[in-house]
């Protein structure tokens, strides 16, 4: 059988332009045998959702430094539900403070990485979460 | 999601039919859906965008989706980036270019990792143009790795080829070596504000001198692509050599040239996981590399 990479969109949200960790959690996911779409700075939440809908991803990884992780991780949950991609698997990282990060994973974030958190962790969780979604339908 | 289903959203033109049906075609799976929608293609016209790393392709890509756009026209476009030899993963960065277009739903942006490929593109592109031809688009615009010396694939699968060059890197030598000239029905040299861009652009009028033109001779335009300079005359140029094809039936070859083009593909790619599959089994000692070759061969039944 001729296996597909798994496809991860990388995204930068509204104003905040500290890119390194995305960059350096794209590099990680690409090294591991991984088709990363990089989005780029400074992404509205539809970009980013219609973004991974053509690009057909598997999941999104959204990194926030701004402070704003409250407003626009909600934004691209509801946008995912309005664009009919509620499957892709979404998750983020960035300072966000646990509570907030409960209230995030309540809403529909699979999972919220913090400073400090292993690359391998993150690799593995992609990794298991993008896998198991491709299982059952395709 | 069966194919029935993927079809019919297809139909009823959901851009994420298209994305899966994609995807399926990368995997090697996409034989029933092209061959189902294979009978609504052939109405898009294909432009091939060419040139080393850096030289702005993305960019230049982006400008003409302006343009495309102001001309009521809906795009799909393909950027091949490599793959990792060794991961098998793939950057694919050539959408921050495209960024303005994200939103807008009659421009449909596709990034192919080249999954070991060599030419420039990858080997579902082929597949990718017909299944965005078939979605209804009117211009679909390739993108290829930025390699420069060798891409000459794009040169079968789009129907006009642009090859952008970048002053002030290299010689006319780079211009001259094998491939590039002979590809090119429009040559653009971007970052035209460049000190050394109007002397790359004697070097690839000389260059062309130097070979002999059969009916197209390739156009030179000059262009800043970030400022969005030089790109109405680029289109222009292109919008003339499409004419130029139409007008002298030169069309039909190049649509044959596209169709050879993705049925060796396929073929090749069903060969090449023959292939390595027999490789595995065939030992290594006591024989030599001929006769190994032989026998592989005739296991292929070829």
């Amino acid at each position: 059988m001729n296996e597909r990479p798994l496809r991860v969109v990388i995204a930068k949200a509204g104003l905040d332009g500290h890119d390194r960790g995305a960059k350096v959690i794209a590099r990680a996911l690409r090294d591991a045998g991984m088709e990363v779409i990089y989005t780029g700075l400074f992404q509205a939440p539809e970009q980013i959702v219609q973004t991974a809908v053509q690009e057909d991803a598997d999941g999104i990884g959204l990194s926030i430094l701004s402070g704003a992780h409250m407003t626009l991780f909600p934004l691209v949950v509801e946008q995912l539900k309005a664009q009919d991609a509620g499957d892709i698997v979404f998750f983020g990282g960035g300072t966000i403070p646990p509570e907030d990060a409960k209230r995030l994973k309540e809403l529909g974030v699979r999972e919220i990485f913090t400073p400090g958190a292993p690359l391998q962790t993150i690799v593995d969780f992609v990794t298991r979460e993008c896998g198991k979604r491709r299982t059952p339908a395709a | 999601m069966t194919d029935d289903a993927l079809l019919r959203d297809f139909e009823m033109h959901k851009p994420r039919a298209l994305a899966r049906a994609i995807s399926c075609a990368e995997s090697g799976r996409g034989g029933d859906i092209v061959r189902a929608l294979y009978s609504k293609t052939g109405r898009a016209v294909t432009i091939g965008l060419t040139g080393p790393p850096g030289v702005g392709k993305s960019t230049l890509a982006s400008a003409l989706v302006r343009k495309a756009r102001g001309l009521g026209k809906s795009v799909g476009v393909i950027s091949v980036d490599p793959s990792s030899p060794f991961s098998h993963g793939a950057l694919l960065g050539d959408r921050i270019r495209l960024v303005e277009h994200f939103t807008d739903e009659a421009v449909f942006i596709r990034s192919m990792a080249s999954r070991g490929h060599l030419g420039g593109l990858a080997g579902a592109t082929a597949d990718a143009v017909s299944l965005m031809d078939a979605f209804g688009f009117d211009v679909i615009l390739i993108e290829t790795v930025g390699v420069g010396q060798s891409e000459i694939a794009i040169a079968e699968l789009a129907q006009t080829t642009v090859v952008a060059l970048q002053p002030g890197s290299g010689d006319s030598i780079q211009v001259l070596k094998a491939g590039i000239m002979e590809i090119a029905d429009v040559f653009v040299v971007n970052k035209a504000d460049h000190p050394m861009a109007n002397q790359l652009r004697r070097e690839i009028r000389s260059a062309m001198e130097m070979l002999q033109w059969d009916g197209w001779v390739p156009e030179l335009v000059a262009t800043q692509a970030l400022a969005g300079e030089g790109i109405e005359q680029l289109w222009a140029a292109i919008e003339r050599h499409m004419a130029y094809l139409n007008e002298t039936g030169e069309i039909e070859g190049r649509r044959r040239d596209a169709f050879v083009h993705q049925v060796r593909q396929l073929a090749m790619g069903r060969i090449e996981r023959r292939l390595d599959r027999v490789l595995e089994s065939e030992s290594s000692t006591g024989i030599d590399p001929y006769a190994a070759a032989e026998r592989v061969i005739s296991k292929l039944g070829l």
